[in-house]
């Protein structure tokens, strides 16, 4: 369990403290979808709040693209930034840790402390040579493997039940992902910016992302640590144009308009405009934190994500229905959150999840939040957004409804591979 | 609890499924679910509103009531109810018969605007009524669809929409309170004058 200060401090006391995160280790080998298989691996995880005696209380947060374990709190007092959802989580907050026992677990493949690219290949390995890091021999990771390997921590932090699964973006998609493939481990699934799959226009800029990072010469075929070296400008680059899709036009206006950085025209190349100084300094500063073998393969994890493999056998089913078929097992009650400046993952794409679970008339609330900032909405503190998780998270559980079928769960019934 | 909320439960059958348009807080809806043991969605465009019916544990989804009922499929309702929202909508007569559309019932409650008090208003004063049921300024008012009752039986007849049952109240009058039988049977005799809010369970003609 994390250790918490008596926070002095009010930058502590308006948190859950100082936080140590740990480590748990799996040494069972786990075949992935992708059919390959790790011959053990760490998951790091922080803690926030009391699990009590029921063990009914706890929490799961799973993180987006470039989060991490570290959701709340400070590492140690001279910490100046705290966890990535610290304004969601912690004492009297939305998800309030007086109260819940919440868990955020770094997904492996990540580059914040669980089994990802850099980590050496382990001895245990029969492929590669141990010692040296994975790179990009790690196997690719989906979706539906994360939420497997967060269900096998949750085994060992003995929570059968959670209260909530919680995510936003990506988060949200293993969150949906929770719904499906354990439906009778969750009571509450909050999925907040996200899409039932990505559009072929979200396929395209992370293919434009990819293809930065593997095209910069430092990439060296993915073993640039080897070679003491690592693809800063393909980083960067990957930063830009995904930065970019989590903001807005008008955000973007009202933050940077069109202003120079030396008030005129240098008819050069170099950093004129403040949007461009802004773009640059982000991914400057994501490239030196963020492995890139990590950032290709979120990002394929992303263009995989589909809930509805191995649950719907016709091919030929539209969109809908194949998420309905697939949403048709889960028990728990939903809470679906979008922003209506959101055009990475659109209220649209939101209301897919609404209509399929509505079609099966299962238990669902939906909130699309006015809100200026785009896909980066769901980081930020927004009175109503804050006001909807609470309420749902602190809301009687009045379980699924009465008129669906003896759900079996879905996870253990075996139809048909959808595709290959 | 409201007394068209008190009536309109009264034509909800238990255990069924309901769609709730214009939910409000959810206030209807929970009873439904608790005394009736109903399923069913509440929607609603108010951010506070929303909010309180979620904290409730209840069904609400944001939807703009103008946009239609497209992304629900044919009878996958038995009721569809709509308290007081029918005057605020852009268009009452397309909404009505995609409500006929999605459920088997419609359960239906909207202010009379040829309540006596209305009548006197604008016939007396000039001005356009201000009253319990109707407590806008003609310039600030939600409610750009006003009708009465007769404006809304005529509505019903010309699209083939049977009425079930009707029941019209004074709400100003009763509160939660019941009023006496003369009263009662006086407002049934005529109801257009002297109701000021009504009742309807209306379904598809066969």
């Amino acid at each position: 369990m994390s250790i918490q200060s008596t926070a002095t401090d009010p930058k502590l006391a308006n948190s859950v403290g100082i936080v140590t995160p740990q480590t748990m280790h799996f040494d069972t080998p786990l075949t992935l979808e992708c059919h390959r298989t790790l011959p053990e691996f760490d998951l790091v995880y922080e803690t926030y709040g009391q699990l009590n005696d029921q063990k009914s209380n706890a929490v799961l947060i799973c993180h987006a693209l470039s989060g991490s374990h570290h959701a709340a709190g400070y590492h140690s007092e001279e910490d100046v930034k705290p966890g990535w959802w610290d304004n969601m989580i912690g004492p009297g907050k939305a998800i309030d840790t007086t109260r819940f026992f919440v868990v955020c677990l770094n997904n492996i493949g990540s580059c914040h402390g669980s089994t990802g690219p850099t980590t050496p290949i382990p001895q245990s390995s029969s492929e590669g040579t141990p010692g040296t890091p994975y790179g990009p021999d790690f196997p690719l990771i989906t979706i539906k493997d994360w939420v497997r390997t967060q269900a096998m921590l949750s085994d060992r932090l003995g929570i059968d039940t959670w209260h909530a699964v919680v995510g936003g973006s990506m988060g949200g998609m293993q969150a949906l992902q929770w719904s499906v493939d354990y439906p009778d481990r969750l009571r509450r699934c909050v999925i907040i910016a996200s899409t039932p799959k990505l559009s072929a226009q979200n396929i395209a800029f992370n293919e434009v992302a990819r293809q930065s990072i593997l095209s910069d010469p430092d990439f060296n075929q993915g073993r640039y640590l080897e070679a003491g070296t690592y693809p800063r400008r393909g980083l960067i680059l990957a930063r830009m144009v995904g930065h970019i899709t989590y903001l807005t036009e008008e955000a973007m206006k009202s933050k940077f308009g069109r202003d120079l950085k030396s008030g005129k025209f240098m008819y050069g190349y170099d950093v004129e405009f403040q949007v461009e100084s802004y773009l640059r300094y982000q991914g400057e500063r994501f490239s030196k934190n963020f492995d890139a073998n990590t950032y290709l393969l979120m990002t394929k994890a992303l263009d995989y994500f589909d809930p509805t493999r191995g649950y719907v056998s016709d091919e030929s089913l539209s969109d809908l229905e194949a998420l309905k078929q697939t949403l048709k097992h889960t028990r728990c009650q939903f809470l679906i959150v979008s922003f209506t400046t959101d055009w990475r993952f659109a209220p649209a794409r939101s209301e897919e999840i609404v209509d399929a679970l509505m079609a099966n008339d299962k238990p669902v609330s939906y909130v699309n939040v006015d809100a200026p900032h785009g896909h980066d909405s769901f980081l930020f503190d927004i009175p109503r957004y804050m006001g909807a998780i609470r309420g749902f998270l602190n809301s009687p559980f009045l379980g699924a409804h009465s008129n669906t079928d003896s759900a079996k769960p879905a996870a253990t019934t075996k139809p048909t591979p959808r595709s290959a | 609890m409201r007394i068209d909320h008190e009536l309109a439960k009264q034509w909800i059958a238990p255990y069924s499924r309901v769609l709730d348009l214009g939910c409000g807080d959810g206030s209807l809806l929970e009873h439904m679910q608790y005394s009736l043991g109903v399923t069913g969605y509440g929607l609603e465009l108010d951010e506070e509103n929303i909010n309180i019916g979620i904290s409730k544990g209840l069904n609400i989804i944001e939807q703009d009531l103008n946009d239609g009922l497209a992304r629900f499929a044919d009878n996958s309702f038995d009721t569809v109810v709509m308290a007081r929202a029918l005057q605020a909508v852009k268009s009452p007569d397309t909404l009505l018969l995609d409500m006929l559309r999605v459920g088997r019932e419609a359960v239906i409650t909207f202010p009379n605007f040829a309540h006596w008090q209305n009548r006197l208003h604008l016939g007396l004063k000039g001005l356009m009524p201000v009253s319990e049921a109707l407590p806008y300024e003609w310039y600030n008012t939600p409610n750009i669809h006003l009708c009465t009752f007769k404006d809304f039986e005529r509505l019903c007849s010309d699209n083939d929409i049977e009425i079930i049952n009707r029941f019209a109240v004074t709400d100003s009058a009763s509160g939660s309170k019941k009023y006496s039988p003369l009263m009662a049977s006086i407002i049934r005799r005529a109801p257009n004058l002297l109701a000021d809010v009504a009742i309807y369970r209306v379904t598809k003609a066969k």
